[in-house]
């Protein structure tokens, strides 16, 4: 009962401080405590939002598609590159510097280049949301396959199996969790490096909204598409998590 | 020509001997321990023994065919009990019929799982690893460690981490297992008590590097009843073993 109790009030933890910000919000700004073509009013936000609808839904789409596919690439490209690092200890040790270094490339730099390289395409959006996907996917597959229990492997190897059984039963299991951690962070930079890519260039998608807003001033628009993107890249994380449930069964079940 | 053997096993790591000479053998059907104390090499023995490292010298032959450095052949239940935690413990026990690659999924917990009720296992079937005692866990280990060979199976420390009333409870079904399936079996203890109600002969590994000390043949008949174990006879190979261990 206690216990039951416990959990409502966990879940609803964060329901209340959100409600809490947004009443906050309503009310410095019906109060006019700044002023309102700085911040406006969640009302007016969400009457842009309403408004808007029909026209964040068709740029949300090419959006959300540059987001997905950048995604599955990255992971593709991240399954691809931790499993041979992890296969040959000298790769890794020769690469997995280099990656961290292609880490402290700041995306922004890199957007207008792949814009002038390959024009105003989606390519050039998808290909800024594989390269800042791919990495949290392979450092968290490489630590997962590095957590695999020796032992675990020895027992395998005991059975007369290969290196390509150990993977199949020991290590790709053990590097699920990792995997789906890493993937949850990759799924929330998918949706707003697509934005920041239409940023520079582009005829469609949410970020080429937003700049089109932010020329008209329009901030109750500006603050409906910033809330919009913020709800599409949590729902892509809600749903790796029920995705992550569904996989990894075993940790649900209870003594 | 004896069923499993070994030959002269020696065994470094970084330049240090840790055992050295090692020649042991196993009949057909026998329950043959191994004790000594911690770090005198039993489980280098044993990796050496399941084909998992090789030997700086030696040789280890079943049924006269060197088995050096062949995994898979004998089975072996490593000193934990490495139950797959994402598994269910029928994915788990019949594992190593499907590495093995003679069955099929399906054909393999098939196979598995018809031993269930014979090692006290029914209805975990479909549980997870956690989700079971620790008594069971190295009853599902023990079950899976057969089927992975009905040769020979090497265990080591196979209930050093129960405790005492478990590991009692455990010894009667390992007992009564052993009587219908016969397997050949190698293990390690650090246990004297373990070591005289399981097995038919014991080998004490003591020195540094360890080599064979002792061996002790445990002539009491089985199946040995729960009296054994505070029998004259039983106190007097605990003796016998305690000298042994000492000099
Ligand atoms: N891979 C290895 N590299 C270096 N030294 C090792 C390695 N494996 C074991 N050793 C050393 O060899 C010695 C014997 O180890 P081993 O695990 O065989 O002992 P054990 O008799 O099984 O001990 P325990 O009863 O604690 O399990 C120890 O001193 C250990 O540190
Ligand atoms: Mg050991």
């Amino acid at each position: 009962m206690i216990k039951k109790f416990q959990n409502i009030t966990s879940k609803s933890a964060p329901l209340i401080s959100v409600a809490v910000i947004c009443l906050l919000w309503l009310f410095v700004s019906e109060g006019e405590l700044i002023a309102a073509y700085m911040l406006p009013s969640p009302l007016s936000v969400i009457k842009a939002f309403v408004s808007d609808f029909s026209i964040l839904m068709k740029h949300a789409a090419v959006t959300l598609q540059e987001a997905i596919y950048g995604l599955l690439i990255g992971i593709l490209a991240a399954f691809v590159i931790a499993t041979v690092m992890d296969r040959f200890p000298f790769l890794y040790k020769a690469f997995y510097p280099v990656l961290i270094v292609t880490q402290t490339v700041p995306t922004i730099a890199i957007a207008p280049l792949l814009v002038l390289w390959m024009g105003f395409s989606m390519a050039p959006k998808i290909t800024l949301v594989v390269i800042t996907t791919f990495f949290p996917v392979t450092v968290s597959l490489l630590d997962g396959y590095k957590s695999a229990d020796k032992d675990a492997i020895d027992l395998i190897r005991s059975m007369g199996g290969s290196k390509l059984t150990v993977f199949r039963h020991i290590k790709l299991p053990s590097a699920l969790p990792s995997f789906f951690s890493g993937l949850k962070v990759s799924a929330s930079y998918a949706v707003v490096g697509g934005v920041i890519a239409e940023w520079l260039g582009g005829f469609e998608g949410l970020g080429v909204y937003m700049t089109r807003v932010k020329k008209a001033y329009a901030f109750d628009k500006m603050f409906a598409v910033i809330i919009f993107i913020s709800i599409i890249s949590l729902l892509l994380m809600l749903l790796i998590s029920v995705l992550e449930k569904r996989v990894i069964k075993w940790k649900n079940t209870d003594q | 020509m004896k069923y499993l053997e070994t030959k002269n096993i020696t065994k470094s790591f970084d330049g240090k001997e840790i055992i050295r000479d090692i020649s042991i053998y196993l009949e057909k059907g026998e329950i043959v321990s191994l004790l000594g104390v911690s770090g005198s090499g039993k489980t280098t023995l044993f990796n050496i023994i399941s084909g998992l490292s090789a030997a700086d010298s030696g040789e280890v032959f079943l049924e006269g065919e060197s088995i050096i450095q062949k995994p898979g052949v004998v089975s072996y239940m490593l000193q934990k009990d490495l139950l797959l935690p994402y598994y269910s413990i029928l994915e788990n026990v019949s594992l190593p019929l499907v590495i093995k690659g003679k069955l099929s999924k399906k054909e393999a917990k098939e196979k598995a799982s018809a031993l269930f009720s014979q090692f006290g296992l029914e209805g975990t079937e479909n549980k997870f690893p956690h989700q079971l005692s620790g008594g069971m866990r190295q009853r599902a280990a023990f079950l899976r460690t057969y089927l992975a060979s009905d040769k020979v199976a090497l265990l080591d420390e196979p209930f050093s981490a129960l405790d005492t009333i478990t590991k009692n409870a455990v010894h009667r079904w390992y007992l009564d297992i052993m009587e219908k399936i016969r397997l050949s079996t190698l293990f390690v203890t650090h246990d004297i008590d373990e070591a005289i109600l399981l097995s038919d002969r014991i080998y004490i590994l003591s020195g540094n590097p360890g080599r064979i000390s002792h061996e002790i043949t445990v002539k009491a008949k089985k199946p040995r009843s729960d009296d054994f174990v505070v029998s004259e006879e039983f106190i007097s190979y605990k003796k016998q073993i305690f000298e042994a261990l000492k000099g």
